[in-house]
């Protein structure tokens, strides 16, 4: 039975709970790496084990193995850290990492370039500052996001709750990290130490993500699981839940497709945890362990049919789901510049290009956040944007922040583009080892471009939604983008078009395996289209539908079937 | 030739060889051949029978060599194949398998050794120098003895070794049968003056006059093919490859370098060194004829052959690195009194020199209307560079890599450069060839026995030897266990063939590999403190049979990691550090401690 399992099954179940040779792998002082078992373990752990890709050709020419690295994710449910953590998190950046935190639109911190040795101090650093990294990656519940909503303050209070609730829940609890990271002697390992996840653990990753309507700015169907809180009075009453959804396709492979999560019923709010995991639960039992490309939640569901899932859910929450409840969300992007909350705070939304927080040569972002912590005494929100917002401020202590962000230039919203604000990208080459193309590094390019060609039709400051992955496992959410581009090669990118600003309708593979100058091409008469047609507020992708450019998905293979046939 | 000869008893393809051997010789060599086989017939026949067939007269000369890297051996074979040649009995012997005790019998005895950097004696020469200068040293009335030694001018103690036991002997009541040659760098001439003046010595002592030749075995050389390539006729190797080892950001470059030797006939065994025959920097030519104020296009003849200033100075003589011989004869040129009164006290000089070159010495003492034959004559001849061979021919069959740091530093204002390592690493092209000679190390090499266990410490460059090692025992499928100590600065940048030592054990034939990197953490790690840490295991290695190879940088590293060694021996065989020092000698003696040190 076991023999037919892929290796990345194999070896969680013969890890001893997460721990493998991960120490022995980190002792080893003549090589950058990890043993190969350990790079799959280590995901558990928050890291993943990657290399410089610009250097990976010299570096077998000088017969030095890669320039082995890791990238270390931040566990930060609802993605909330206090101005002290800020600086931790600022230091460890320069001390062991590449001096840069990213952003991510699972609204965490990454850290790049990490080496090996480097790993058990900066792991210790973070849990000096109340922070860690496990189950940041890996075949488990990953961080779990929410949407920000500084309007609405109590009812976001609730959901970041909730969100931070599941997240503990769902964790992994073996003590392989304490005896990994934090040095804490090796005890016996027994079947106690992981009574949710027994030593599989799920057959792939696991997503949980809650909006808080009209706001999608999580893109919540985007999700295995995706909450949508439902309010009454100015109360958080209870959740409707959605299932399946899922971002990631291999090209070539049919059976795999992004999926949109579908909304099956709602359950009270002090149901909401024990709901997840029972779904979770079923996922974990239920799910595919043969074929990786087919482990995720979507496939399980669609295998099994929604009536089916809501048997089971019935069988192990041990109530059925309550009939949905009405919900309207309206845009997942995010509200960019000051906002003021009905208990007299203020929010600044920032700007934060591909979530990069780095100094520059002309912007010296970092050093801004820093100062900006040291007078900030409120919280820091990352978006599942890739921006920040600097939350909690009073009224008396905004005129310094916003001081300090003139003297940076940093962006409310007003120094760039719509484009420009609303585009997402992952981080790529040359970093990730999945990219096939370009994308973190490109995107400041391929944003003038387009925006060039918004502006000569007359509609430089509309927004349209730009998301842009190196690969097609979508990071960037790429399936979700007015405009999306999935990376295919170095320079040759899948064009995808039509997604709605909602969160709530997938785009569909325009064109294949095309350069820039394809791309562009292909946008130029239809943004000046858009231009002339629109109606009011009608977005780029709802005009492409009206207009005939596309038309509806028929089926999931639509995802490998380009409207426009190559040449 | 076809000698006219009665029926030949020998096999068409016996006949065929021996004409084709004897077709390629010259005289001196069928003076030798016709020796060695009177002797050879005579050995066959004394084995057998009674000691009684022909003696030759005279006592036996006793050849020993101390070497480091094959230069005095070469020398003591040359010696050793002319004296059989001239109908003498001798024998050839490392000194390190000489028994000091037969001093006390030796009647004639001839010492070729070359001394090491500070002075020291060469590994296999320690034991007898050291015997010689103790307590025990024997009275030796009885015993003539001449002395060739080597060494490089340009450091102080230029020939040290050979002086001391020159002196020693002499002091122990040894009488010369010829004078102590020093040579040079440049040493095969000076070299062949001494043995024929110590041959010829030999031969008028010889009563009776010429006997036939002695009935010992025949040369080892003998049975190996042999390449008409050699340190005299080097063979021009084509540049294949090269790449820098050392990645982004790294302070060090150090290379790897291929060349082809194919067609050359030549080959190496692991632990060879390569000789390079490198070129100046056309650069530094220029500069020094603008300074001299000489045309490069005039002629000047350099050992009988004519060519251009510029072409002698940038192939043949020396100018990257100053000795107190040209200095000296460069004070008698100059009218300088600063320059006489610094030649007067050679620790001083040697100080001066230190980091100085010809344009150095130009710049700071012209000399008014110096013509371009007086500039030649003063200089020394340019050395052949010598580089552990870093591959092995069981994989890489006519290639032969090397690994070379190349040297560069800037002092007083100017960028300056060593010699072959920039040649090798910069100016050589690949449509290039290098010219080369195998530079034997019969001191350096993989335990006979494949299933020995071997520990390899190799810092830095010193890495080379154990690539050909790993190579050797890969191709040959040798059991036997290996581990290596490596250290450079960094671990990112310095790892000298990193992805080939992580294959080697991935594949299980690396057993252990222990690194040490000096600059990435606040404290400096060595490969010595690697040692000592692994001071329990390398024990269990040593006491298993082990044998431990060191190759690299003389003074610092091998010293330190002879202590360490000295150490773990000390702590975890508990003993003595007298104790100690003496199994680390037996090591040496057992052949299974060498060193490859520069």
């Amino acid at each position: 039975m076991s023999e037919s399992l892929p290796e990345a099954e194999q070896i969680k179940r013969e890890s001893r709970y997460l721990r493998g040779s991960l120490r022995e792998s980190l002792a080893d002082k003549a090589t950058g790496a990890l043993r190969e078992e350990d790079t799959h373990l280590s995901k558990f752990h928050g890291l993943y084990q990657q290399d410089d890709r610009d250097l990976r050709e010299e570096r077998r020419q000088q017969k030095l193995e890669p320039h082995f690295q890791f990238m270390l994710r931040l566990r930060l449910p609802g993605g909330v850290v206090t101005p002290q953590q800020w600086w931790g998190l600022d230091r460890i950046a320069d001390e062991y990492a590449d001096g840069s935190l990213r952003l991510t639109t699972r609204q965490t911190f990454q850290f790049h370039r990490v080496f090996k040795e480097d790993l058990p101090s900066l792991i210790q650093d973070l849990d000096v500052l109340g922070l860690d990294s496990r189950g940041a990656c890996g075949d488990v519940n990953r961080n779990v996001v929410t949407n920000v909503n500084p309007h609405l303050s109590a009812s976001h209070q609730t959901v970041y709750e909730a969100a931070v609730q599941i997240s503990e829940r769902l964790n992994w609890r073996s003590a392989a990290y304490e005896e990994v990271w934090l040095n804490q002697p090796a005890k016996q390992t027994d079947d106690e130490e992981e009574p949710f996840y027994t030593h599989r653990y799920l057959p792939r990753k696991f997503k949980v993500a809650i909006a808080l309507p009209p706001h999608n700015d999580c893109d919540v169907l985007a999700n295995d699981i995706g909450l949508i809180a439902i309010e009454e009075n100015g109360k958080v009453i209870g959740y409707n839940i959605a299932v399946g959804g899922g971002m990631g396709m291999t090209y070539g492979d049919r059976a795999t497709y992004p999926r949109l999560a579908t909304p099956v019923g709602f359950v009270p709010a002090d149901q909401v945890v024990d709901a997840c995991e029972a779904i979770v639960a079923i996922q974990r039992d239920h799910g595919c362990r043969t074929n990786r490309a087919h482990a995720r939640f979507k496939y399980t569901l669609d295998d099994h049919g929604l009536d089916w899932f809501k048997e089971q859910f019935a069988q192990v929450h041990g109530q059925p789901l309550e009939d949905l409840r009405d919900y309207t969300l309206t845009d997942s992007g995010d509200r960019f510049g000051w906002t003021e909350d009905d208990k007299g705070f203020h929010h600044l939304t920032l700007c934060i290009p591909s979530g990069r927080i780095r100094d520059f040569e002309h912007l010296k972002l970092r050093t801004a956040l820093h100062d900006i912590a040291k007078i900030h005494s409120g919280e820091f929100r990352i978006t599942c944007n890739q921006n920040l917002i600097i939350a909690r401020v009073s009224a008396e202590e905004r005129a310094a922040i916003q001081e300090r962000v003139d003297h940076y230039a940093l962006d409310d919203g007003s120094r760039s583009t719509p484009l420009a604000r609303n585009a997402i990208s992952c981080v790529a080459f040359p970093t990730c080892g999945l990219a096939m193309a370009e994308s973190e590094r490109y995107l400041p390019e391929l944003t003038g471009k387009i925006h060039a060609l918004m502006e000569a039709a007359g509609i430089g400051q509309d927004t349209i939604h730009l998301r842009v992955s190196g690969c097609p496992n979508g990071c960037a959410r790429p399936y979700l983008g007015e405009i999306a581009l999935t990376g295919k090669a170095p320079g040759k990118y899948n064009l995808f078009l039509g997604a709605d600003t909602g969160g709530q309708r997938l785009n569909r593979l325009y064109r294949e395996n095309i350069d820039e100058s394809q791309i562009l091409t292909d946008l130029k008469p239809l943004l000046e289209r858009y231009a002339q047609e629109r109606e009011a507020d009608e977005g780029f992708g709802d005009f492409l539908y009206r207009d005939g450019v596309l038309s509806a998905h028929a089926g999931s293979e639509d995802f490998h079937q380009p409207l426009i046939a190559q040449g | 030739m076809n000698a006219s000869l009665p029926p030949s008893p020998l096999s068409d393809a016996q006949r065929q060889q021996i004409d084709a051997l004897a077709r390629e010789l010259n005289e001196q060599q069928l003076d030798w051949v016709q020796g060695y086989l009177a002797g050879y017939r005579a050995a066959q026949q004394s084995a057998g029978a009674a000691p009684s067939a022909t003696q030759p007269q005279g006592a036996k000369l006793t050849v020993l060599f101390g070497s480091q890297t094959g230069n005095a051996e070469t020398l003591a074979e040359r010696l050793t194949e002319q004296a059989r040649a001239k109908g003498l009995e001798v024998e050839c012997l490392d000194m390190n398998d000489f028994p000091v005790r037969r001093l006390k019998k030796e009647q004639r005895l001839a010492i070729i050794s070359s001394t090491h950097g500070e002075g020291d004696p060469p590994d296999n020469a320690l034991g007898l120098h050291e015997y010689l200068h103790g307590r025990k040293a024997p009275k030796l009335p009885q015993l003539q003895y001449a002395v060739l030694s080597l060494g490089d001018s340009s450091y102080e103690h230029f020939c040290q070794t050979g002086i001391d036991f020159d002196e020693r002997l002499a002091a122990l009541g040894g009488k010369r049968l010829t004078k102590r040659v020093d040579c040079d760098v440049d040493f095969d001439e000076p070299a062949d003056q001494w043995i024929t003046a110590l041959l010829d010595q030999l031969s008028s002592e010889q009563p009776g006059g010429e006997p036939g030749p002695s009935p010992t075995t025949p040369p080892a050389s003998v049975s190996q093919p042999q390449s008409q390539y050699d340190r005299k006729h080097p063979f021009s190797a084509p540049l294949l490859d090269r790449v820098r080892l050392n990645g982004r950001g790294s302070g060090k470059s150090v290379h790897h370098i291929e060349l082809s030797l194919e067609d050359s006939g030549l080959s190496y065994t692991p632990g060879d060194s390569l000789g390079v025959y490198a070129q100046n920097d056309p650069r530094l030519v220029e500069q020094l004829l603008a300074q001299a104020g000489l045309d490069g296009e005039q002629i000047v003849t350099l050992k009988d052959e004519s060519l251009t200033l510029a072409q002698a100075l940038q192939h043949h003589l020396e100018l990257t690195r100053l000795t107190p011989p040209t200095v000296q004869q460069w004070a008698k040129l100059s009218e300088s009194s600063e320059l006489h009164t610094l030649t007067e006290n050679k620790r001083e000089l040697i100080q001066w020199l230190h980091g100085r070159d010809l344009l150095d010495l130009l710049q700071s003492f012209p000399i008014e209307g110096l013509d371009a034959q007086t500039l030649v004559d003063h200089l020394r001849r340019l050395p052949p560079r010598l580089y552990s061979i870093a591959s092995s021919q069981a994989a890489v069959e006519d290639e032969v890599h090397l690994t070379v740091a190349a040297v560069r530093y800037e002092q007083r204002e100017r960028e300056r450069e060593g010699v072959g390592s920039t040649w090798l690493a910069d100016r050589l092209t690949l449509d290039d060839n290098a010219p080369v000679f195998i530079d034997r190390n019969k001191n350096f090499r993989l335990p006979e026995n494949g299933e020995t266990p071997i520990v390899m410490i190799g810092p830095g460059t010193g890495i080379a030897p154990f690539r050909a090692f790993m190579q050797e025992r890969e191709a040959l499928e040798q059991p036997g266990k290996n581990w290596l100590f490596f250290g450079d600065r960094r671990f990112r940048t310095d790892f000298l063939y990193q992805r080939e030592w992580l294959q080697w054990r991935k594949q299980g034939l690396l057993h252990r590999l222990d690194v040490a990197f000096s600059r990435d953490g606040p404290e400096k790690v060595y490969v010595q403190h690697r040692i000592r840490e692994a001071g329990g295991e390398l024990w269990r290695w040593l006491e298993e049979g082990a044998h431990v190879y060191v190759c690299g940088d003389a003074n610092a590293m091998a010293p330190d990691v002879h202590e360490a060694l000295i150490d773990v021996v000390a702590s975890q065989g508990h003993r003595s550090r007298e104790n100690a020092e003496q199994y680390l000698r037996e090591m040496t003696r057992d052949k299974r401690y060498q060193r490859d040190v520069y």
